[in-house]
């Protein structure tokens, strides 16, 4: 607020208030220059008047999405409340649920739905995201076009219009001015959102788009232009792959290839499909059926030009690396003619020679992971020592979602749950019936084993996010305390009641809060 | 009047808690899952249940919903409770978890009861007889403290001339001893209020730019204080019981009292370490008479009145004495309204520092006023962007946001409410600024509270 009594005479006041009276003295003495200072204050406050009004921001684009229902505008606002809390890794963590990590399954939901964020809950909303980037997506998306302009005036959120691709500055695909000065002027991860966006409503004009700059980017830009191509990668792609097979760059030439390769019918799969079959035969001489492998002996300058790494990492042998590359890059449609028209599963069934089997199915792993084929998956997946537990999974991802819930709680019914972790991370959420009971059956065992919950706190963790939330009272029994069991873990019990009960409070809080979406506002 | 049947909402109930921590255990507990023998109404205007914690026996938690106080078994501090909270949560949410009935469990019953005879006790009771047993003997101890209080006014006096002799720029060096032994020195005059004036002085110099000004204003209200309680006694009343208040000499709520539908406007603490001071600000919705309740928390204990922003409530309210006060007592109430009927009327900014100016002439000492502003657009200001302003929607004129309310999460959910556009704001105009403390949008009627 301003004043508009400035008087030298105040000035001259201050100036003897602060050098002190003794050295500079005030005309009628100390307690008369504290009465005018005490009038000139009073009289000063009495005669503010507002200030002069600056330019208000712009006002935020309006968003038509409804409002989100009361209580789950409530919940909301707890789930962003408890963001500080202490985060349960490990160890022991009460029967409460854990509201932070049931957040980003409260934003998706919330998303489905296409509500608008509160207002209200905005900076902690904006807060929540710029503590962990695995939220900003879904947190951005919801928060909207209102919550883009608070950030703007907030440098502390100024991640949220760095990442503000989610279609709110994007030019729309068919402004081709626009998208043009974009492509030419935009920051790099703009430009990546905007090859996407095009790409997904008209290919050709994207690969156009790529092409015409495509010489001038930096190599690391080339890489990753290339690898948003996975994204409805299709066959119209094959030309401008083919054409940066050659590129300068190492890693945007295997890029280039990898692509190619999970196009069948591309002329690259199409002579990697050559060269693996010169490799892995038929076994006509010995009695049964069989596979006879004849590694190549050279990686001669086309298999290179394919995308063919010729120098193995340290501990491999040559001939096996180049083996593994081309079959992993060959069609596997190519083996069932190679083998007598028999099936997959048929061909995964064959003996080996000479030790070369782990290989060869291991490449027989990645490829079906690369080109996405669930007949051969399933094939492999049943194979024997087949592939990692990582890989396990990329293969499970490539099955339908029921089939994935089977197999998975087939594997856990027949191992346990001690290695189902990453494979559970694959499944649709929420978890089919029988997969989450094989999940609960398991813990119900480890549990009467003696083992502690603690054990399992992956597991459990992911159980309370994931499992269907009408199962909630299935587990009743299982949180009741049990008795302290001959040879138990001691406490053992307790603990896992406390857990049991966790899960069960988490499945009733996840069915409340998908509940209280769906009421209307 | 209706005791039953209004349920707060969640947003109320939270407002009700002391503190970020608290909050989020009440909402924990805010589900029926660990509540048993839950219960409402029976007449007496009540929320009950059992909660079970970790231990074998469950916590018994009951709140007297038409007085708004709490009891629970708990060895919680924190006031209300995390039980509290959570079964008034419950309370709000979940009709069937917690239902009506005619009458409360017999150790929720026994409270309620003790509360209402003590209650009508306290209404029965001739005014203020108990105090004046003796009037003489009061009368006595009325004299020696303003004894005490004199002497420590011209103590004070002395030693602000003696500041003053020797420079305010000298005040930088010394540092907060100086304030702190000075501030001593009123308590133990039995002012209060001069130390608290005393204390804050220590603060100034660390203030930023422009801090010899603020001292010497500050010195010289103080100033101001003394000589006006050495002359007290040739004030008109009115004006000598704002100073025996500014001074910190305790007087009683003298009524008549007012009856009204209360709005509750605003509750926020501060706490000076040794002290917590709850300010709830208060509107009839009848007499449009804003007032002002205080509480007091020692030691890291939350105050023991809370009201949610939102609730409006039947009472009666007694008025402090003094020119320019706001305080008020909360006397009888009659029940819970549930409320929702919006924010009072506003002002504009110019009618806000206006008022403010008026009031310093009943009471030259008020730091600001409270006043709802109507329709304004909160917008940085300044070459930084780091200040605030409330504009007027029609981008005349504008009141800057007070320096201590700049650093404060509220600020930018006021900014969110806005979105660049008009909102209803009620807080505290004063020389240093506006404090927002609740915002009410366009579309809504739901006051969010800003503190």
């Amino acid at each position: 607020m301003t004043t508009t009594v400035a008087t030298s005479a105040w000035e001259e006041l201050v100036t003897s208030a602060l050098l002190g009276t003794d050295r500079r003295p005030a005309p009628e003495g100390v307690a008369s220059l504290l009465d005018t200072a005490a009038l000139h204050t009073v009289r000063r406050r009495a005669g503010l008047l507002a200030a002069p009004a600056a330019v208000p921001p712009e006002p935020a684009a309006h968003d038509p999405r409804p409002a989100l229902p009361a209580p789950a505008r409530r919940r909301l606002a707890q789930l962003l409340a408890d963001r500080s809390g202490p985060s349960g890794a490990g160890g022991r963590r009460g029967t409460t649920p854990d509201l932070t990590e049931l957040l980003p399954q409260w934003l998706a939901a919330a998303g489905l739905h296409g509500y608008r964020a509160p207002a209200s809950l905005l900076p902690a909303l904006l807060d929540a995201a710029r503590a962990r980037t695995d939220l900003r997506p879904q947190a951005l998306a919801f928060a909207g076009p209102r919550g883009l302009w608070l950030a703007g005036l907030n440098p502390e959120w100024k991640f949220a219009l760095r990442g503000a691709a989610g279609g709110a500055v994007l030019p729309p695909p068919s402004d081709t001015g626009a998208v043009q000065h974009l492509w030419e002027e935009g920051l790099f991860a703009e430009r990546v959102a905007l090859l996407a966006s095009v790409r997904a409503a008209a290919p050709e004009t994207g690969r156009t788009l790529l092409a015409s700059t495509w010489s001038t980017e930096r190599a690391e830009d080339r890489l990753m232009f290339l690898d948003s191509l996975r994204t409805g990668l299709s066959e119209a792609d094959e030309p401008f792959l083919e054409q940066t097979l050659s590129d300068r760059s190492r890693n945007v030439r295997s890029t280039a290839a990898e692509l190619l390769s999970a196009l069948p019918g591309s002329a690259l799969a199409g002579r990697m499909a050559v060269r693996a079959a010169t490799c892995v035969s038929p076994d006509r001489t010995g009695e049964g059926a069989g596979i006879v492998v004849e590694a190549p002996h050279e990686c001669d300058a086309a298999m290179q030009r394919d995308g063919v790494v010729p120098t193995p990492p340290a501990g491999r042998g040559e001939r096996s690396w180049w083996l593994g590359q081309l079959v992993e890059a060959a069609p596997l449609s190519v083996w069932p003619g190679r083998f007598g028209g028999r099936t997959p599963q048929q061909i995964t069934d064959l003996a080996v020679s000479d030790d070369w089997g782990e290989e060869l199915h291991a490449a027989w792993c990645r490829a079906a992971v690369r080109q996405r084929d669930a007949e051969w998956a399933r094939a492999l997946l049943g194979g024997p020592g087949t592939a990692s537990l990582a890989e396990r999974a990329k293969l499970l991802a490539t099955l339908p979602e029921d089939e994935r819930a089977d197999w998975v709680a087939e594997f856990i019914a027949a191992h346990g749950l001690s290695e189902a972790f990453q494979l559970l991370g694959v499944c649709a959420v929420p978890w089919a019936g029988p997969l989450g009971r094989a999940v609960v059956d398991s813990l119900e065992i480890a549990r009467d084993a003696g083992s502690y919950p603690w054990s399992f706190s992956g597991v459990m963790g992911l159980a309370e996010r994931c499992m269907d939330p009408t199962e909630a009272s299935r587990f009743e029994a299982l949180a009741a305390m049990p008795d302290e069991a001959e040879g138990a873990a001691p406490g053992a019990g307790g603990y896992w009641s406390e857990a049991f009960q966790r899960l069960v409070s988490t499945l009733r809080l996840r069915a409340a809060m998908l509940q209280e979406l769906e009421a209307p506002a | 009047m209706n005791q039953q049947g209004v349920r707060w909402t969640a947003d109320q109930v939270l407002a009700l808690a002391p503190d970020a921590a608290s909050r989020k255990a009440g909402s924990r507990l805010g589900s029926a899952g660990p509540w048993s023998e839950t219960g409402c109404g029976g007449g007496s205007g009540a929320v009950w249940g059992e909660c079970k914690g970790s231990g074998s026996t469950p916590y018994r938690t009951v709140v007297d919903t038409a007085g708004v106080a709490y009891k629970c078994s708990c060895p919680s501090r924190k006031f209300p409770c995390k039980h509290a909270l959570g079964l008034l949560l419950l309370w709000a949410s979940d009709e069937e978890a917690v239902q009506e009935t005619q009458s409360p469990p017999e150790w929720a019953g026994e409270w309620l009861e003790g509360r209402r005879k003590k209650a009508e006790e306290a209404q029965s009771a001739p005014e203020g007889v108990t105090r004046t047993a003796d009037p003489e003997a009061a009368r006595r101890r009325v004299e020696r403290r303003a004894e005490r209080v004199t002497a420590g006014a011209v103590e004070l006096e002395q030693r602000l001339e003696d500041l003053l002799r020797g420079g305010l720029a000298a005040a930088e060096q010394s540092g907060y001893g100086l304030w702190e032994e000075t501030a001593a020195r009123m308590v133990d005059a039995q002012a209060p209020g001069l130390a608290g004036r005393v204390r804050e002085l220590g603060a100034i110099p660390a203030s930023g730019a422009g801090w010899p000004v603020r001292l010497l204003e500050e010195c010289a209200l103080l100033h101001l204080l003394d000589r006006a309680w050495l002359g007290r006694e040739g004030l008109p009343e009115p004006l000598a019981a704002t100073v025996r208040t500014r001074v910190g000499v305790p007087v009683a709520a003298e009524g008549p009292a007012v009856r009204d539908r209360w709005l509750v406007l605003a509750q926020y603490d501060t706490s000076d370490g040794k002290l917590t001071t709850r300010r709830i600000w208060l509107h009839g919705r009848e007499s449009g008479r804003t007032a002002l309740v205080l509480d007091f928390g020692a030691a890291g204990r939350a105050p023991g009145v809370a009201l949610p922003v939102g609730l409006e409530l039947d009472a009666e309210l007694t008025p402090y004495p003094g020119a320019g006060q706001l305080r008020a007592a909360l006397g009888e109430q009659f029940g819970v309204l549930g409320g929702s009927g919006g924010p009072p009327a506003g002002m504009r900014a110019a009618d806000a520092v206006a008022a403010y100016g008026r009031v310093l002439r009943d009471d030259p000492w008020a730091e600001a006023w409270p006043v709802t502003l109507d329709s304004v657009v909160p917008t940085p200001a300044g070459d930084a962007g780091d200040t605030w302003q409330l504009a007027d929607s029609d981008g005349v004129l504008a009141l800057p946001v007070a320096p201590d309310a700049l650093s404060r999460p509220g600020l930018w959910t006021l900014a969110a409410l806005s979105g660049g556009g008009p909102v209803t704001v009620f807080g505290e105009c004063g020389h240093r600024g506006f404090t927002p403390l609740t915002a009410w949008t366009p579309d809504g009627t739901d006051g969010v509270p800003l503190t």
